[in-house]
């Protein structure tokens, strides 16, 4: 059985008087452990997978879960409480919180759990350590590079020890060196963690690092390689 | 407890907005708390009076005098223990621009009659004894530095000319309605310097008991009904309250203004609150996005507004609550006992619970309730 199953999913959604069809009868798997670049031109639906994947959307119908876990059916109150505990999202923006430093931002996760703060200070460190930011924990977003913050970014994604890591253009404004090591960084995650990673990308380099790539157009899956 | 840095950062994300919207509670609830104080505090003295006190009047008004005989019939009368009377002087000190209350009164009599005027018994007896002595309250000795001794010139306004009086005696009100920043002196010296006047402002009389307040107030008004002086007695409660009767459009005043203040904060701090959440919208998509739920975001949100409401008005009132002990007001002697009581503190603490409400609940609704999706787009 896949870790993700997507199955007839067919997403419509209203854009002023005009109805957008994203998907008709999408199914697909992501298999435990997979390493997995999804492409695909603008408007072809690949972050719209990712949102729904990662619960944050629902089909119009059709059913995906994760793990064995029906995320098309849960309420908003279980997705939020699923999402804390199996999903690790990182944006293209970074999406830190501004007036939080490295640390607090990674923090913010384990704050839904019942750790202590011991345990929760320790688990921030390790995963700020992982993503090689350990000097940096008392910086504030605006006193990082933008490979810096991408990384803290995934520090928060991965603290919680998710069971799925979802990246939405992660190196879409990075340079190539912060590109670089982020894919590098993903490719340990997926290696030496163990960890399942879904990335939407346009970069045929990002893409380059997964193990699989699947390409999106117009809300169909054209190939896989 | 653990949400708390993430409250405080995000309060500390505009410190000018936060510290000015913390500013306005303090001042609204301090602003509440000392109008409050000032009604209540003419409520409470309005209610002092002795059980077994009376009042009589001119029943023309309280600004007409009465013979001074008078004092000799009502103590005849059945039920009355003993009476004396005062006069309001109004006279000026200093450069003719300072005010305080003074009093002529019948030494003996009217100490006597006000046990809650207490002061050493030698300053007591010496004041008694001396005709241009004078009894002064603790505050007024404090304020201008008067000692036992020290003679003290006062300008007449009612009674023209230059009064001075010595010092004989400083009390100390066990009641504070009472008041301690007012001047006694001998009525008699008022009496002779005027010519032997022979006019009381007020008679004070004191009953056997206090049950018979009705009987006895009607057997003096009726006792001078058909004399050119009428007269008007009610009890001491009445008397006082009837001062406050006069302040009662200041209070509907004040306590118009003390609502429309707090109102005004409220519509401040809901201001402040709306537009820090607004400004927050990706954010909130993004706390969604790791697992918070509505009703954690709900929490959080509403719980921002409540640093916010509870700094400004623990503040507020306690600044209130110790600046007035400390300048030892007394709203200029006409707000003697001037206190921020309990209750007041409580109704301080009520109208934070609401500031609070009423200006996270929206906010905090919104954030419950934005769709991450819509919310994202704004991020991205």
């Amino acid at each position: 059985m896949a870790l993700v199953e997507v199955r007839d999913v067919y997403k419509s959604f209203q854009r002023d008087t005009q109805k957008v069809e994203v998907f008709e009868d999408l199914s697909l798997d992501f298999e435990q452990g997979s390493f997995t670049a999804i492409m695909g031109p603008s408007g072809s639906g690949k972050s719209t997978l990712l949102n729904l994947i990662a619960g944050l959307d629902k089909p119009t119908s059709g059913t995906i879960s994760v793990g064995g876990a029906l995320v098309s059916a849960m309420s908003a109150s279980e997705l939020a409480a699923w999402r804390a505990r199996h999903i690790g999202f990182v944006f293209q923006s970074f999406n830190l919180l501004p007036v939080l430093t490295a640390f607090q931002n990674v923090e913010l996760p384990l704050l839904l759990t019942r750790l202590s703060r011991k345990e929760r200070d320790e688990r921030v460190r390790i995963a700020l350590d992982v993503v090689s930011l350990s000097d940096r924990l008392d910086h504030y977003p605006r006193q990082l590079s933008g490979g810096q913050e991408q990384r803290v970014s995934i520090a928060r994604a991965i603290v919680a020890d998710p069971t799925l890591i979802l990246l939405d253009e992660p190196t879409g404004q990075l340079d190539a060196k912060s590109s670089q090591e982020i894919l590098a960084l993903l490719g340990r995650l997926n290696t030496e963690f163990g960890k399942t990673v879904l990335i939407v990308t346009h970069d045929p380099h990002a893409a380059a690092k997964a193990k699989a790539t699947l390409h999106i157009d117009k809300g169909v899956l054209e190939k896989t390689g | 407890m653990k949400y708390f840095p993430l409250i405080v950062a995000n309060l500390g994300r505009h410190k000018i907005r936060t510290t000015l919207t913390i500013l306005s509670v303090i001042a609204a609830l301090f602003l509440f708390a000392s109008l409050r104080s000032v009604l209540t505090t003419l409520r409470t003295n309005a209610q002092f009076g002795g059980a077994r006190r009376l009042v009589t009047l001119n029943a023309t008004g309280l600004v007409f005098t009465m013979p001074v005989s008078y004092a000799n019939k009502i103590k005849s009368l059945r039920g009355v223990h003993s009476v004396s009377w005062a006069n309001w002087f109004g006279g000026r000190y200093g450069d003719g621009k300072v005010f305080f209350g003074q009093f002529a009164i019948d030494p003996e009599s009217y100490l006597a009659m006000y046990p809650e005027v207490v002061m050493p018994a030698e300053q007591k007896e010496a004041f008694i004894r001396e005709r241009t002595a004078a009894l002064i309250g603790r505050r007024l000795a404090e304020r201008y530095g008067w000692k036992i001794g020290q003679d003290v010139t006062l300008q007449g306004t009612i009674f023209p000319g230059d009064w001075t009086f010595t010092i004989r005696g400083i009390y100390t009100p066990t009641n504070p309605a009472i008041g301690d920043d007012a001047m006694f002196f001998h009525w008699d010296y008022l009496d002779e310097r005027v010519g032997r006047w022979g006019q009381a402002g007020w008679f004070i009389v004191e009953m056997d008991s206090a049950g018979a307040a009705g009987t006895v107030a009607k057997a003096i008004d009726d006792q001078f009904r058909n004399s050119s002086t009428a007269t008007k007695t009610g009890t001491e409660q009445a008397f006082q309250a009837s001062f406050a009767g006069m302040l009662g459009n200041l209070s509907l005043l004040l306590g118009f203004i003390g609502t429309a203040v707090v109102f005004a904060i409220l519509l401040v701090t809901a201001n402040a609150m709306m537009m820090s959440a607004n400004e927050r919208t990706g954010e909130v998509a993004i706390l969604k996005t790791i697992g918070y739920s509505d009703r954690t975001l709900f929490g959080l949100v509403l719980a921002e507004a409540g640093l916010i409401a509870i700094v400004g008005s623990v503040l507020g009132l306690g600044i209130a609550k110790a600046f007035y002990p400390l300048v030892k007001f007394n709203g200029f002697g006409f707000l003697p006992g001037f206190n921020v009581t309990a209750a007041t503190m409580a109704w301080g603490a009520l109208i934070a619970v609401v500031l609070m409400i009423a200006s996270g609940l929206v906010p905090a609704l919104r954030a419950a309730r934005m769709p991450i999706i819509q919310a994202l787009r704004k991020v991205e």
